[in-house]
């Protein structure tokens, strides 16, 4: 296949993902989003005669609007901008979970200091505020008291950004000192891993340890619902457990594997290349 | 090897080297992006977004 892989940075990810795609022969043209004019109509050149596009933007609104453009053209591209769009953002994630009875943590949005401080004391202490869009645990604040909430709140009135303006305000959930990430392609766990750490934010990216993580029913069957919800591809669907079952915080659209690869014995970019493979040049040949 | 566009320091370069990698200097600690390959050109690597994410 001649596959286009979107991105604007090369992390060790998209560096296993290239080594695998050019290994079985397929023709790679690595396409920096940051060089790109994107017309309404024509693509690019550097787009043509492309089977597929892998969206590998690192940032998010370079990835939702470069996978529209990819299907403006027709051009098929993982994932699809449909996805991005739910997974870029927390409020539309959460809403699509709700919406789809998947269990997720208990959230309330609000525009206003005023009303996020009454979305925080709706919960008590701790809880949780989280911009909306963004990833590897930045900016995420456990709030444990009113004067720390009232100290968070002034300050992003004073960051000023606009979408310090969105209050997304989210129950604290008592996991037992870990996460789960799943790997899934549409909807089929690959591999999971279990994210350790001592800090409440047990992101791989802040240094979390990791183990391999064995699903059990509930989780596989959680993982396909959500991927479902969203519209299915490659996805890092993010799990906690709490006493009555999991629950569903995050679908990552561009999801990092290197440390889920290096976590369990499955070679985790052979997985995902068989995937596009399989499915989706089974697509591109129909 | 490159040069370190911040300090000058040589920087070992490995065999799969891939423009748009991120590299650090180990003498001044500035993060390289790889420009291009062959033969390896590095700039100072651009600052995060805010919306830069997984």
């Amino acid at each position: 296949m001649k596959i286009g892989l979107l991105y604007s940075r090369i992390r060790k990810d998209e560096k296993l993902l290239l080594a695998e795609l050019r290994d079985r022969g397929h023709e790679v043209t690595k396409i920096d989003v940051r060089k790109e004019t994107f017309d309404l109509t024509d693509a690019p050149a550097t787009f043509e005669n492309l089977d597929l596009v892998v969206d590998r933007c690192l940032a998010t609104s370079r990835s939702l609007y470069a996978t529209q453009f990819c299907e403006a053209y027709g051009i098929p591209v993982v994932n699809s901008h449909e996805t991005a769009d739910i997974c870029a953002d927390k409020v539309k994630t959460s809403l699509t979970l709700a919406g789809a009875g998947i269990p997720t943590p208990a959230t309330k949005v609000a525009f206003t200091t005023k009303s996020a401080m009454e979305a925080i004391e709706s919960f008590g202490y701790p809880c949780v505020l989280k911009p909306v869009v963004g990833s590897w645990g930045r900016l995420m604040a456990k709030i444990d008291s009113k004067s720390a909430a009232e100290a968070i709140l002034e300050h992003k009135a004073t960051l000023g950004h606009y979408e310090h303006k969105v209050f997304y305000v989210q129950e604290f959930v008592d996991k037992p000192g870990r996460d789960i990430r799943v790997l899934a392609l549409d909807g089929e766990p690959v591999a999971a891993m279990a994210r350790h750490d001592d800090h409440w934010l047990t992101n791989a990216a802040k240094g979390a340890e990791t183990t391999t993580f064995e699903l059990d029913s509930e989780a596989e069957s959680l993982v396909e619902q959500a991927s479902d919800a969203v519209g299915g591809g490659l996805l890092g669907v993010d799990l906690m457990e709490t006493d009555s079952g999991y629950t569903v915080h995050e679908v990552n659209h561009t999801v990092e594997f290197k440390a889920l690869n290096e976590a369990v014995d499955l070679d985790v970019p052979a997985s995902v290349v068989d995937w596009l493979e399989s499915t989706v040049g089974m697509e591109v040949m129909a | 090897m490159a040069e370190c566009v911040e300090c000058g320091a040589d920087v070992p370069l490995h065999n799969d080297l891939e423009s748009g990698e991120i590299i650090d200097c180990a003498t001044c600690g500035v993060e390289l992006e790889v420009i291009d390959v062959n033969p390896p050109v590095l700039d100072r690597a651009p600052e995060l977004e805010e919306d830069w994410g997984e």
